[in-house]
């Protein structure tokens, strides 16, 4: 299924770029819907502290987890990790109720990168990109498709998209960043 | 566009991220057929469209997701307070502290 992703081989970088953007690789990604209260149930599940907070974000050891709703958190991991989290979550299912969805089919990941990240982002995103704060993450709308946003640094952001607006998204940025390096 | 605090996100976050919901606190009828015709045309269909202080349902569909309340000023648009829902309507004195 991973043949349809429609950013594979692309990339707008450079040693010189002012912002660098760049598909993720595949990767297992989850969408978890579990009631706050038993939160460190999924933790030790998950085997890694889930921000109790919307917005918060939580980055380890290849994986990432964002809390994106009062009861819903958006996972990342390697993909060599995907059978063993879904195992261990099913357990789960026994004592404690949730919802634990692979949502890794739908989404496409893109960083983008650089010194002007926050300037591309915020030239089609309405929110303050750069009062974000350094390791959170939302849901948000950039231009008019859904995505969730992770910054992960001072001038390092993830998109995560659904591969029917990918190629827009991608598109998008990819005019932006040109005006960018031109300077208009 | 107008920015709208989400009381489950803690943020102001921008209008298009939000979908409105229609007039806030109405109560749907514990029993639905024992309602008259008028009681539940009542409850289905008329609003109180205020003129000035409004207390609205709003949803952050791309955002956490969550249905919260407003109150809005329908004259000036502008929004005096959000709750989270399940909350009781702010009083007075909550609209005046949170106008000041
Ligand atoms: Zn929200």
């Amino acid at each position: 299924m991973h043949t349809h992703h429609p950013l594979v081989g692309r990339a707008l970088a450079g040693p010189h770029a002012r912002v660098n953007m760049r598909p993720v690789e595949d990767c297992a990604r989850f969408i978890l819907r579990i009631d706050p209260q038993n939160l460190a149930a999924a933790s030790t599940i998950w085997g890694g502290n889930l921000p109790p907070t919307t917005g918060g974000l939580v980055s380890a050891s290849g994986r990432i987890a964002t809390c994106i709703g009062p009861d819903e958190w958006y996972l990342i991991a390697p993909l060599a990790e995907q059978d063993a989290i879904e195992s261990a979550f099913g357990e789960l299912y026994a004592t404690t109720i949730h919802s634990l969805v692979d949502v890794g089919h739908r989404e496409v990941g893109i960083t983008v990168e650089g010194p002007e990240a926050v300037l591309a982002l915020q030239a089609t995103i309405a929110f303050d990109i750069a009062a974000m704060p350094v390791g959170s993450g939302c849901r948000t709308i950039i231009d008019k498709a859904q995505i969730i946003l992770l910054r992960q640094g001072p001038d390092s952001f993830r998109i995560e998209v659904w591969h029917s607006f990918a190629d827009h998204v991608w598109n998008l940025l990819a005019g932006i960043c040109r005006e960018i390096e031109l300077g208009v | 566009m107008l920015l709208i605090r989400c009381p489950y996100c803690a943020a102001e976050r921008p209008e298009l991220e939000f979908t409105y919901g229609g007039e806030a606190h109405i109560v749907r009828p514990q029993n639905p057929s024992s309602t008259t015709d008028d009681e539940w045309r009542d409850f289905l269909y008329i609003r109180s469209n205020a003129r000035g202080i409004h207390y609205e349902r709003w949803r952050h569909m791309h955002g956490c997701g969550r249905f919260f309340n407003a109150v809005r000023d329908t004259v000036t648009d502008k929004f005096v307070m959000t709750y989270k829902a399940g909350l009781p309507r702010p009083d007075q004195a909550e609209l005046e502290a949170a106008r000041s």
